[in-house]
């Protein structure tokens, strides 16, 4: 699929596989509700097209209008809040999508007990959704979606309004549940993304700044967002024959990552090492081959049972005991030393 | 600083007690005068005479009707004015709710140049063998006009309360709009149009202005209780009051279930939080 909405920056395409489940990252206000939403007819591009399996959801480009209208699509949404109907039992929300579907009364009843004992709720089913947890209103709502059979899946951060015990329960069961299944998940979690999802893309104001395999995004981030989740630092620059060369004129030495397409010199690359390869030093240290950055420190925080120490953009992990010898304080310049050897180059 | 009972802070200063309980004696003060000037030993009587009872039923009768009407008419345009886009709704729903701040007299005098027999339509009614003004259907009519507003402001509240989330949860399930509608949509505001109905029918049965202008005051045809009280008021003042405490007792019922409703309302309105599925981030 295809599509632009002008009138919020978004411009993006995407492909899924059969059985493919992706998952979408970014900041807030990213434009990854607006995917969504265009994905499931809620809301209309001003163009582009999208299908799914030869179906044809909407072809919005020059000369054409098509627009299949949402409940024809085969596109269930599991959003944030469950939003389970609350004037019907659990049990009657889970066979709404068969009854509109035209099956009748009885089969989608059964159907709908088949799919709730399937999310371990079976014995929910004469419940009214104001009687169940949070937790457990999102597993009946799983079962609703599922038992609408779509032909893919959106989950618009389906666990981001549970609390921190009903989260990896709800976690496993889409495991289980989006395997061989077509899904897009939006999701602000690196977890949900490593075990959920086979690809990730990244969405930054609105366009796709990052894609690729879970693993490989996560493991040689190109964008400060995908370095973020993967708590790596990230310097951008131009590929020299012995690392990167930043647009400030700035040289960082590394080592050309193997599994990354090696990449020529004066093309656009960035160097990645993570916070704990970074030495933090109250003088300029020399020796070979390393980086030595001055920088001005900006933050301290707990990390762990490290303190991260933030500065010039970059962050660095000492231990509580070293923060103290250097006497470290938001404002103090220091220097930043990192070995060549735990520098990643690759081509952005 | 004010405690309410409930612990919560409310910030209400005492002096708006003060007007409040006055605000609520100009409501009290006439309907108490009123029922001091009752002639309860002809109470019973008064109220049960043949043109009494025959007003009475009228009222109750021509008042079901038109709020069947408000909600046939009201519910679809509650929902376009709630749910849908266009160019000139704003304008629409000016009109729809005039007749709450128009003098059901101007009210009479329009549904009169509209279906009476020089009338816009009821020219070509009248050529159809329907004659309108000054019959049943004339009251019905004059009562949907001036209650309509009621249903749909109230109607228009609950679907906006209730948002759009619910039902484009249920269009991507593959529920079909009339399905949304249906099992969905109107459930969902159910107690917003059962009060919304309540308080048309209510409207409905005060109706006199518009009622007498349009469709008269015929004994058994038109005269519904507020036309006769008026006519009572001339000629026996024991009658009119009776009447008139009649007219109140059946308001204070209305009424009273209209609130009872409402607590409902807010049950259901609780339980949908947020808004994030109508696409915006």
């Amino acid at each position: 699929m295809q599509a632009t909405v002008d009138a919020r920056g978004f411009d993006v395409g995407l492909e899924l596989g059969p059985g493919e489940t992706v998952a979408v990252m970014g900041p807030n206000g990213a434009g990854k509700s607006t995917l969504l939403s265009v994905i499931a007819g809620l809301l209309r591009p001003d163009s582009g097209r999208a299908e799914i399996d030869g179906k044809v959801l909407f072809n919005l480009d020059a000369g054409a209008s098509v627009w299949t209208a949402p409940h024809h699509r085969g596109t269930a949404l599991l959003a944030q809040e469950p939003l389970l109907f609350p004037h019907l039992s659990a049990l009657e929300n889970v066979a709404f999508g068969p009854r509109s579907a035209g099956t009748p009364k009885k089969t989608a009843r059964e159907s709908a007990r088949k799919w709730l004992a399937a999310v371990d709720a079976g014995e929910l089913g004469a419940r009214r959704p104001a009687e169940l947890s949070g937790g457990q209103a999102q597993r009946v709502a799983v079962a609703r979606a599922l038992a609408a059979n779509p032909e893919m899946l959106l989950l618009d951060e389906p666990m981001a309004a549970l609390d921190i015990h009903a989260a990896p329960l709800l976690r496993r069961l889409l495991k289980k549940v989006l395997a061989g299944r077509r899904a897009v998940i939006i999701t602000h979690d690196v977890l949900d993304a490593l075990m959920l999802a086979d690809r990730v893309i990244v969405l930054e104001g609105g366009r796709i700044t990052e894609a690729g395999p879970t693993r490989q995004v996560l493991q040689r981030p190109r964008s400060r967002f995908a370095a973020g989740l993967s708590g790596l630092n990230l310097i951008p620059g131009t590929l020299t024959a012995a690392g990167i060369r930043t647009a400030e004129g700035m040289e960082v030495a590394g080592h050309q990552d193997e599994e990354a397409a090696p990449g020529d010199a004066g093309q656009p690359g960035v160097a990645a090492f993570p916070p704990s390869a970074v030495s933090v030093f109250l003088n300029d240290a020399h020796g070979s081959p390393r980086n030595s950055f001055r920088v001005t420190v900006t933050d301290l925080e707990q990390h762990g049972d490290q303190i991260r120490v933030r500065a010039g953009g970059m962050s660095a992990d000492v231990t509580p005991a070293a923060s103290a010898d250097l006497g470290l304080v938001p404002g103090m310049d220091v220097y930043f030393v990192i070995k060549a050897a735990a520098v990643a180059v690759y081509p952005a | 600083m004010q405690q309410s009972r409930a612990g919560g802070y409310h910030g209400i200063p005492c002096w708006i007690y003060a007007v409040a309980a006055a605000g609520a004696l100009f409501v009290l003060l006439p309907l108490a005068a009123m029922a001091a000037r009752v002639n309860w030993p002809q109470f019973i009587p008064l109220v049960t005479s043949e043109s009494s009872l025959t007003a009475l039923g009228l009222s109750l009768r021509t008042s079901a009707a038109s709020t069947a009407l408000c909600i046939v008419f009201g519910v679809p345009l509650a929902l376009v004015l709630a749910r849908s886009r266009f160019r000139g709704q704003q304008l629409l729903r000016a009109f729809v709710l005039l007749p709450l701040v128009l003098p059901p007299v101007v009210g009479g005098i329009a549904l009169l140049y509209t279906f009476g027999r020089q009338g816009l339509l009821g020219r070509s009614l009248e050529a159809a063998g329907l004659q309108i003004a000054f019959s049943t259907t004339a009251v019905v009519l004059a009562q949907t006009f001036v209650a309509l507003p009621f249903l749909v402001v109230s109607l228009e509240g609950a679907l906006r309360t209730a948002g759009e989330r619910f039902e484009a949860v249920a269009a991507t399930l593959g529920a079909r709009p009339t399905t949304v509608l249906r099992r969905v949509t109107v459930p969902l505001v159910l107690p917003g149009l059962a009060s919304g109905a309540v308080l048309s029918f209510a409207r409905s049965l005060g109706e006199f202005g518009a009622t007498l202008t349009f469709a008269g005051s015929l004994q058994g045809v038109t005269r519904t209780l507020p036309l006769e009280i008026y006519l009572q008021r001339e000629t026996d003042a024991d009658a009119a009051v009776a009447l008139s405490l009649v007219l109140v007792a059946v308001a204070v019922t209305v009424v009273g279930l209209t609130y009872r409703r409402h607590g409902q309302t807010g049950r259901a309105s609780a339980a949908s939080p947020g808004a994030r599925l109508d696409g915006r981030q």
